[in-house]
């Protein structure tokens, strides 16, 4: 199960974002893609996601373009968290969770044992079970996000992207959330590819961090050989220290204070 | 080990490879609605200048009973219930379509300028050409066809935001009706006087030259429907998360517009632009099942039911006189309106 892009080049309309990019997700691992704000991190995760098509090169699943697949078997190999969903008014929570089913479903096939067995799969494994028969409108943003990832989840893809999952959740929703992420990869050999905001996050979950500036991928690797006081300089224009972070021993970035009194 | 939906569900698997979930209140209204509509259809069976009770509707649709029964029944009247039916459920489920589309309960065929520019075809046609059966049709048709593709291109930038859809169809609807004024005042007074008649919506003179080519192309949309299984709920949810499901946004969503427009266009060459049904039903129906998002079945057995129950009255409340449905959908649907725009504006 492997996705890449070859040489893309991605934009909307006439603006290129993107131009000749290439990336390899590594199979089985944890990648996450980190940059300053309008670096082009969604928008290179929307091609790999082939929401979006490139004007130029190819996206590559299991070696073939994903755009000449059809799109319901790509659906089977590859899911995708994305930023903005709308919950249709009245769902509950399992329903939502049972549409991650449609890539597996047929006209007269709709709700067959498999699809029932992921559907609960995917609600243990978030969390989310005893929230079952409640509507997504009354819960918690916390919940609803794991209930959106339960759907992703019950697509049973052997790959998944999240687009910035953390966003909009308080920081033991984020931390138990991406520590799901481990487990899933952990257990099942899921290969991960989010974008993240937080570098001490992305440091420590990621097996391999992709370093995006204006557009370019600037470094990639893992996350204790690419994060570096001089790259984070470079790339987002902040001074820091890089602490050992006691708990992972993944890097830490601590910003430079320009106001506070520095002792030593 | 079962999932929670939060509601009685059926689950049904009489086979490997066969399964279906089905909604056990939805299902209940659906019949509940249907029961309903077909009341009201042997009342209006048995009504009129020759009155029947439902027992000998019953009888003379069943072939027994006199000459004449079977004769008023099934030749005059019968024809008439059955596209009140079919109709509404067209009606009924070219709104749940746009609706879904767009987002938005405005975003009804009616209210984004189908009904009118069927209207202007129809018009065209009779000034051009007069005004048989088939040329009426074909000329709504083409004018709601003409109508959806100018909205459509109007209102497009990368995918189709319903607002914007909603807000140039009110745009493109109003110059339409310009248009139409200025052809029923420029005609000679017979075309003028024809077209205004059909233009109130009315299922007055429909016989069973008209029932079979209604049925078969509602059907065969209808089908088409069914053909596209969950996708319509999947559009639901934003195009992203349609598109990681496996669903061809664009392709689909054009699919669906084709559907509904063709599903407008069919009720509108039979029996003229009926408003407000296809804009109520929809969300009637949500109320009453209470189905995540717009679903397609409950809006059909609505508008089928607002259809029928409203011919009836046309055809009965000033009796002899006889209204066209157009009017009656108005006056309701037109309460029905105010209060929609009252709550979306609080919103």
């Amino acid at each position: 199960m492997s996705l890449a892009a070859r040489d893309i080049t991605i934009g909307y309309d006439r603006k290129t974002i993107s131009e000749h990019l290439d990336l390899v997700v590594p199979e089985g691992r944890i990648t996450a893609i980190i940059g300053p704000n309008a670096c082009g991190k969604s928008t290179l995760l929307r091609a790999l996601s082939r929401l979006l098509k490139p004007s130029a090169g190819e996206v590559l699943l299991d070696g073939r373009d994903i755009h000449t697949r059809p799109a319901r078997e790509v659906a089977r190999r590859l899911g995708l968290l994305p930023q903005s969903s709308v919950a249709p008014d009245g769902i509950t929570a399992a329903e939502l969770v049972a549409r991650g089913r449609f890539p597996h479903q047929r006209l007269i096939r709709q709700w067959s044992a498999e699809d029932e067995a992921a559907v609960v799969a995917a609600m243990a494994a978030t969390g989310v079970t005893e929230l079952s028969g409640e509507l997504v409108d009354t819960l918690s943003g916390g919940q609803r996000q794991r209930v959106w990832v339960a759907m992703v989840l019950a697509q049973q893809t052997p790959i998944v992207l999240l687009d910035e999952p953390t966003t909009f959740l308080d920081i033991a929703h984020q931390i138990e959330l991406l520590e799901l992420c481990v487990r899933l990869n952990r257990e099942q050999g899921t290969t991960m590819l989010a974008v993240l905001h937080d570098l001490n996050q992305a440091a420590r979950y990621a097996d391999h961090l992709v370093v995006m500036k204006a557009g370019a991928i600037v470094a990639q690797g893992d996350p204790r050989a690419v994060l570096t006081a001089e790259l984070v300089a470079d790339v987002f224009g902040l001074g820091c220290r890089i602490i050992d972070d006691p708990e992972t021993h993944t890097p830490l970035v601590i910003p430079r204070s320009g106001v506070a009194r520095r002792i030593g | 080990m079962s999932v929670d939906f939060g509601r009685r569900v059926l689950v049904v698997r009489p086979h490997r490879g066969v399964s279906g979930r089905l909604s056990v209140r939805p299902a209940l209204v659906c019949l509940a609605l249907l029961l309903a509509a077909l009341a009201t259809g042997v009342l209006a069976l048995g009504a009129g200048e020759f009155t029947l009770t439902p027992s000998e509707v019953l009888g003379a649709l069943a072939g027994e009973g006199t000459r004449a029964a079977r004769l008023v029944v099934v030749e005059w009247r019968l024809p008439r219930v059955l596209l009140a039916l079919v109709i509404g459920a067209a009606l009924g489920l070219a709104g749940a379509v746009f609706q879904a589309l767009t987002g938005n309960p405005l975003g009804s065929p009616d209210v984004i300028g189908f009904g009118t520019g069927a209207y202007t075809g129809v018009l065209v046609v009779t000034v051009l050409a007069g005004n048989g059966y088939y040329l009426v049709a074909a000329g709504a048709l083409a004018g709601g066809l003409a109508t959806a593709a100018v909205v459509y291109l109007l209102a497009h930038r990368r995918g189709v935001p319903g607002f914007r859809l909603i807000i140039v169809g009110i745009a493109v609807s109003a110059m339409l009706a310009s248009v139409n004024q200025w052809f029923i005042v420029t005609v000679d007074l017979q075309a003028a006087f024809a077209a205004m008649l059909w233009g109130q919506g009315s299922l007055n003179g429909l016989g069973w030259a008209q029932v079979t080519p209604v049925v078969v192309t509602v059907g065969a949309l209808g089908l088409l429907l069914i053909g596209y299984g969950p996708r319509l709920s999947l559009l639901e949810m934003g195009e992203d998360a349609a598109a990681a499901l496996g669903v061809r946004v664009n392709r689909t969503r054009l699919a669906y517009l084709v559907i509904g427009v063709a599903l407008t266009a069919v009720a509108t060459a039979a029996a003229g632009p009926i408003s407000f049904v296809a804009l109520a039903a929809p969300q009637l129906a949500q109320r009453l099942t209470r189905t995540p998002g717009i679903a397609l079945l409950p809006s059909a057995a609505m508008g089928a039911c607002l259809l029928m129950i409203s011919d009836f009255l046309a055809q009965r409340a000033f009796a002899p006189t006889q209204l066209p449905v157009g009017v009656v959908t108005v006056s309701v649907g037109g309460l029905y309106f105010v209060w929609l725009l009252v709550r979306q504006a609080r919103r």
